[in-house]
């Protein structure tokens, strides 16, 4: 297969087109150096080829997957497409390339440097998932409640079916600031689709009260004289502390 | 005078923060229409209190009133502090609304000993029962149970908890007999054989009858305070070994005395907390439940104590250099485990990849192992690790020596008058984010 170092793939950034520029790159015999998802600026002089999303072609690839080389090479893709790892779409790309050439086989390759970086964009993917199950923090408005998160990978589809579940009886909606999605779940039916952006009302006295409550009783449980910032930061990154209750300095709240 | 709710929110969680305990794992429950809640078998940690430990449970006492004068306890009759109590409507209304907002994962209810041990697990058992069968909480519990209460009373706890608990706090029956002399062996062992009995008695109940209700589906746990008796660890680890061997137990915990009494048998309020001594309990603890190991190997009577220098698992293999260098392409798992440095995710990951091709040291770095204590216990393909010059048992141990930066020429020894070096990284873990 010619490899053209010069040859960028341009896709629409969904899962369905990534799996479109697969196809393409394989019946035209190419290898792309960049798959392009939108947004992302061209410099001056290089020149892509739009690869047009096709339902068809992308089953094609898709269905082919834990046929050609394993049902949890099929998951490992499309936990990835998740994830927030630089250039994914390549990433995914050449792991592909990999599990078509040696088959099942790739899932064990883990000294590959391909294989070996999508396992870990994907393992960063699940424990901030398993993180955000912990750390969403719902303020009640009547009678939905609403919780914002700000996570680096998208997690939304990973962590739906644990809320849903969880609160199966109530409406509620998450936002994700990070990529302007929300999960909206409504007469136990979830939805996901884009917001912009939010604003959310003045919180009421009752849900004011729950907040100092939850404030007082984080400070309280802590043992002085076992005072450890270190670890509480290496297992709750200050990074997540904005969206959580307990952490909020006082002023800003109220 | 009145006491609000967040009055006795701060008096109830001050209290029942000596509990160490607060993992909401062990059990799978999916939610239900027309309830509210879920478990979730692997736990989860909601936040992170200032001393690194995890926050999953709203833990709270549901008094802090008691008959009982255990010495070591921040509760104790003779200690002059405000008494308030939750009545069973406030608490159920507290963890409804906190688990809401996604700020719990469920409730662990304590309590001081009410008039009587009888009486204070009716007191539990209403506020559980509001919960379970008005709220409809399908949520985490974890309750402890009173020591002296009736097996009647314990059964129905464990009917409406998750995980169930009796700490036993001091390791033996003299310390017992000194510091809380309300308390025998007897009381606490009587109903954690009674739980564990029960729990067994209703797996194959459930085997049986699909419909049975659950008993204690998350295992029943215990604590143990280190530190503020003559206790060696030695005594303390075979205890803990005892407990997952004849009680099942789902966990044992260790919470290093806090000194919050002054009292004659007790070490004096100045004394620091051992966490490191704590530190490594808990790492021996996870060396018997994960790592295959006995706590005869990790200690004997001329070594009742642990070295707080070197991790229980490095110690070991110190200890047993003949049975090193392993050679990583061939190892079983069992062995790997062995591996000062390695950890089940490592030991895991190493034998899948072993499936595809041989691995040299930079294939192990880019898996993401950590070679800096592993690297003095393994070769690959048959070789040590380049630049590592290895002639004898002893320069291993001068260079792990080397490595915790100890000063004594002699590192078993452990000087009486230093400070022990401690690593960063056992700093940061002590301890707590496990627990």
């Amino acid at each position: 297969m010619p490899d053209r170092t010069d040859l960028i793939y341009a896709y629409d950034g969904s899962f369905e087109g990534l799996m479109c520029c697969v196809f393409e790159s394989y019946t035209q015999k190419e290898i792309p150096s960049v798959i392009r998802p939108p947004g992302v600026q061209q410099s001056l002089f290089d020149t892509e080829k739009w690869i047009e999303s096709d339902k068809h072609k992308a089953d094609r690839v898709f269905n082919s997957i834990p046929v050609k080389i394993s049902p949890s090479a099929q998951e490992l893709v499309k936990l990835g497409f998740l994830t927030c790892a630089p250039h994914k779409e390549l990433l995914i790309y050449h792991f592909l390339r990999l599990g078509f050439n040696y088959g099942n086989k790739v899932m064990t390759m883990l000294t590959d440097a391909t294989v070996c970086s999508l396992q870990k964009a994907v393992r960063y993917l699940t424990s901030e998932s398993h993180k955000f199950k912990g750390f969403a923090r719902f303020s009640v408005y009547g009678e939905v409640l609403v919780a914002v998160i700000e996570p680096n990978n998208f997690v939304l589809p990973l962590i739906a079916m644990h809320f849903c579940d969880r609160f199966r009886s109530e409406e509620f909606m998450i936002y994700d600031k990070t990529h302007g999605m929300a999960l909206i779940y409504q007469s136990q039916k979830a939805e996901l689709m884009f917001v912009e952006e939010l604003t959310l009302p003045e919180v009421d006295g009752t849900e004011a009260e729950y907040r100092r409550l939850w404030r007082q009783f984080c400070k309280t449980i802590a043992i002085e004289g076992r005072n450890n910032p270190r670890c509480r930061m290496a297992l709750m990154p200050k990074r997540y502390w904005g969206q959580l209750t307990e952490c909020i300095v006082r002023s800003s709240i109220k | 005078m009145k006491i609000d709710i967040y009055d006795k929110l701060t008096i109830l969680s001050d209290s029942a923060k000596y509990d160490v305990a607060c993992t909401s794992s062990g059990v799978d429950r999916s939610g239900k229409l027309g309830s509210i809640g879920s478990a979730v078998k692997a736990g989860i940690c909601h936040s992170f209190s200032a001393d690194g430990r995890c926050i999953s449970l709203l833990k709270v006492l549901m008094t802090n009133v008691c008959i009982f004068d255990c010495k070591y306890c921040v509760n104790r009759f003779s200690n002059d502090i405000a008494r308030v109590g939750f009545t069973p409507r406030e608490l159920a209304d507290l963890t409804i609304n906190f688990y809401r907002r996604n700020y719990i994962e469920g409730l662990f209810l304590s309590s001081g000993v009410i008039q009587s041990p009888n009486n204070t697990v009716e007191q539990m058992l209403k506020a559980l029962e509001l919960l379970r069968n008005v709220y409809h909480f399908g949520g985490y519990i974890h309750v402890k149970a009173i020591p002296g209460a009736d097996n009647e009373l314990i059964a129905r706890l464990g009917h409406l908890a998750d995980r169930m608990s009796i700490n036993i706090e001091l390791p033996s029956q003299q310390s017992l007999q000194l510091l809380a002399p309300n308390k025998t062996k007897e009381s606490i062992l009587r109903p954690m054989g009674l739980i564990s009995t029960k729990i067994q008695e209703n797996s194959t109940d459930l085997v049986k009858f699909r419909h049975a209700s659950k008993f204690v589906p998350a295992g029943q746990s215990t604590q143990l305070i280190v530190g503020a008796t003559p206790d060696t660890d030695h005594k303390i680890l075979t205890l803990t070994e005892g407990l997952y061997k004849r009680y099942h137990l789902k966990r044992v915990y260790f919470s290093a005395y806090m000194p919050v009494a002054e009292h004659s048998l007790l070490p004096s309020v100045n004394t620091k907390p051992p966490l490191m001594r704590e530190h490594r309990l808990y790492q021996a603890d996870w060396l018997l439940r994960f790592y295959g190991f006995e706590a005869q190997e990790l200690l004997d009577e001329q070594h009742p104590n642990f070295n707080l220098q070197v991790d229980p698992k490095c110690n070991w293999a110190l200890n047993h250099l003949e049975k090193f260098p392993l050679e990583i392409n061939k190892a079983p798992y069992e062995m790997l485990l062995r591996v000062p440095g390695i950890g089940v995710t490592s030991a895991r990951r190493i034998l899948t990849a072993r499936r595809s091709s041989l691995l040299d040291f930079s294939g192990l770095k880019k898996m993401g192992i950590v070679l800096k204590r592993a690297q003095y216990f393994i070769t690959c393909k048959g070789r040590i690790m380049d630049g590592l010059k290895i002639t004898s048992a002893g320069t291993i141990r001068a260079l792990m020596t080397d490595q915790y930066q100890l000063t004594s020429p002699n590192p078993e020894q452990l000087s009486l008058f230093n400070e022990p070096f401690i690593t960063r990284e056992d700093v940061q873990q002590c301890l707590t984010g496990q627990i």
